[in-house]
């Protein structure tokens, strides 16, 4: 942590003078320190080769320290699994931050380190950013915007049309743990629990994925707020296809489906943060789940549901007893300010 | 999951399902009071599995659907004033009034939490001396002793800057209300496992004996809400009507003895108007008048006036089983859990956002 004269953020700090300057020499550039950064130009000058994608994303999630994270590193792995999904290796991202003043230097120097240890995990690096602060009430302790720009793996081939009845659901993880995270420690809501965020990178293994079946994986998708049923219900939706679930194939933690019962939620509608959902060629569903186990973050992977000609546009589950249900878009809104 | 998986066992339901196949000859009315019970039968698939003459009514045992929207109107109008904090459970601020929901309120500026349990309400209010702080009540037996402690431990720790606005509904008025009606057609119950835990069965006694109809008080897994429809079916075969406890893990003949008593410190029955069916004599909780600086209907001198409601809506006759959900013409187009003009819509454990979230191709029989 650097040096720095103040205890808590001003409204100078975002004044572009001199506070500004010593934020970000001492703090932020040092931190981030690589050679887009250090030429000091407005924007940053890049090399890239390829199909490119392109994604951004906001993070306005309270508490800003959760269990199992902190914004900082949700802000980061947040884009650099939206450029997984989109069958991207990441390469460089931004960081646009708005301060409400008074936030503790300590708190948002723990929200950089989240960021440059996420970035470091994953090989990207924070080329460009801003930094404004507004005053006091006006915002809450700190947003975070993080654009992503990555290369996308010459296979990838992701269009709705492709699904077709037969292709295998596969979730990479257990779900619903970084919504019942933050829910754990929200005012008014919070309960006792070992429940961490899953919040973290899933480009290692998207990339090795596509590598080993290129064209056999039909679309990758993370399932962030609105949960696992909100993705399906899109992808039945735009796809003109069915899709029948079972319910006991899907992973879930222990304490997090025991916080599901007690909230009275569906754990298929609350938020992920490190689990995606992939739809494959049924040929290949097997060895994908077979090579996907082999990463730490894949070790639960399941087969969950399978894509059917009957009732496009509809998502069914069957239920553990054997029963059938219509499983739909989120009825009304969930926790919001998740992300 | 201990109490949990194995009252959601396949084989134990295949079991009971084969059993209920058996025994019934004829068609039967049956009505599940509980929006627990109703979003189980619905979430598991249950209602396709069992027979074509077993008929389940979905009653109206959802305690937001069931709060009057000039209630709501005065949560409203409370959380718009700039010295009140007002603490809700979270399905009730989606709940829209006359003219808007508490979660427009709070987009507006009023000042709105969404709580798990009064007890942190009472925090909200000892954190902010300043404020006002209004717990909206709402719920049947169950949620009572909580909101009663909430005051018993407002008055102890001398905050008096806590109050609750009741809407408190009590179950056995209403089953009788329904049963009166002439043209209900309920030949069984399955009654409210969470409320016989706190009031006990015995409340249930006198009416299967005066209205002659059986009554079995089930759990909320698949497992337990099979065992009670075996349980009514048969006696209905058999032409008796008697109360049994198919919950007795959990309900005792005479409840929960303390947290009756922390109730009654607190509340006293009093008429109380349901949304949907109408005002049913002897129905809910008001709070003591020696308790009144705790009653924000007293505090802040609220009177409640009717509501608005879509006159299309067949919310009545749906809480009183005697349309379908998807047979009202609002279903799903004009309402929805995100637009909701009637009761049952409102709260994920009421039947026609039960229908409308699992859709009701789901509870239609094949």
């Amino acid at each position: 942590m650097p040096e720095l004269d103040f205890e808590i953020v001003t409204l100078g700090h975002g004044s572009g003078g001199k506070l500004t300057n010593d934020l970000l020499d001492k703090g932020v550039f040092n931190l981030f320190e690589n050679d887009a950064l250090q030429q000091r130009h407005d924007g940053a000058f890049l090399d890239l080769e390829g199909k490119i994608a392109f994604t951004t994303d906001s993070f306005v999630v309270n508490p800003i320290f959760f269990p199992g994270g902190n914004i900082g590193e949700l802000a980061v792995n947040g884009t650099v699994n939206d450029l997984a999904m989109c069958g991207a290796v990441p390469k460089y991202i931004s960081l646009g931050l708005i301060i409400e003043e008074g936030m503790k230097m300590d708190d948002l120097w723990e929200v950089l380190a989240g960021v440059k240890v996420s970035a470091d995990k994953v090989g990207v690096q924070i080329v460009t950013g801003d930094t404004k602060v507004v005053e006091k009430g006006k915002g809450d302790q700190i947003f975070i915007n993080t654009t992503g720009i990555g290369v996308v793996h010459p296979d990838v081939d992701f269009r709705m049309e492709r699904i077709e009845a037969g292709d295998k659901v596969i979730i990479s993880g257990p779900l619903a743990a970084h919504g019942m995270a933050i829910m754990s420690v929200r005012e008014g809501l919070t309960f006792e629990s070992d429940i961490l965020s899953d919040t973290r990178p899933l480009n290692g293994m998207t990339s090795a994925l596509l590598e080993k079946f290129g064209r056999d994986i039909k679309l990758l998708r993370d399932p962030t707020r609105g949960g696992v049923a909100t993705v399906l219900n899109e992808i039945a939706k735009s796809g003109k296809v069915g899709v029948e679930l079972t319910e006991k194939h899907f992973p879930i933690n222990k304490q997090v489906s025991a916080a599901c019962e007690m909230l009275g939620l569906d754990p298929l509608y609350v938020a992920n943060e490190g689990i995606f959902l992939a739809v494959v060629n049924n040929d290949i569903a097997e060895s994908f789940l077979t090579i996907i186990k082999t990463f730490d973050y894949g070790k639960e992977a399941s087969i969950v549901g399978e894509v059917i000609a009957e009732h496009p546009g509809k998502v069914f589950m069957k239920s553990t007893i054997g029963g059938r249900r219509v499983v739909g878009m989120m009825a009304g809104e969930q926790l919001p300010r998740i992300c | 999951m201990k109490y949990l998986e194995e009252f959601r066992d396949e084989q134990q339901v295949k079991k009971l399902l084969d059993e209920i196949h058996k025994i019934v000859t004829r068609e039967w009315h049956i009505m599940e009071i509980c929006g627990g019970q109703t979003h189980s039968l619905v979430k598991n698939g249950i209602l396709n599995l069992l027979p074509g003459n077993i008929i389940m009514i979905h009653g109206p045992g959802c305690p937001v659907c069931v709060t009057p929207i000039g209630m709501i109107d005065r949560a409203v109008e409370l959380a718009l004033k700039k010295d009140v904090i007002l603490c809700s459970f979270g399905d009730m601020v989606r709940v829209p009034g006359s003219e808007m929901s508490l979660l427009k309120a709070k987009a507006m500026g009023a000042d709105v939490r969404i709580v798990y349990s009064p007890l942190d309400a009472l925090k909200i209010a000892a954190d902010h001396s300043d404020r006002e702080v209004v717990f909206f009540a709402v719920g049947f037996e169950t949620t009572a002793p909580a909101n009663a402690l909430s005051v018993v431990q407002a008055k102890k720790a001398d905050i008096h800057n806590y109050s609750i606005l009741t809407s408190h509904v009590l179950v056995p008025p209403a089953m009788e209300a329904i049963l009166s009606d002439e043209e209900t057609r309920i030949h069984g119950f399955l009654a409210a496992g969470h409320v016989c835990t706190i009031m006990g069965s015995e409340e249930y006694e006198p009416i299967s004996n005066k209205y002659k109809v059986p009554i079995i008080i089930t759990g909320f897994e698949p497992v337990d809400l099979l065992h009670g429809i075996k349980s009514c079916v048969r006696q209905l075969e058999k032409g008796t009507y008697l109360l049994d406890n198919q919950y007795k893990r959990v309900v005792k003949h005479e409840g929960n003895k303390e947290a009756k008593s922390i109730i009654y410190e607190i509340f006293e029955i009093g008429d109380r108007e349901w949304r949907g069916i109408g005002m049913i004599p002897s129905s809910g909780y008001q709070v003591r008048k020696e308790y009144s600086a705790f009653d924000a209907m007293r505090k802040f001198a609220i009177k409640v006036a009717e509501g608005k409601e879509n006159p299309e809506c067949m919310a009545g006759q749906v809480l009183k089983g005697l349309k379908k959900p998807h047979e009202c013409p609002l279903f799903g187009n004009i309402c929805t859990p995100s637009n909701p003009q009637g009761a049952p819509m409102v709260s994920s454990e009421g039947s026609c956002a039960a229908y409308y979230h699992f859709g009701y191709e789901s509870v239609q029989k094949n």
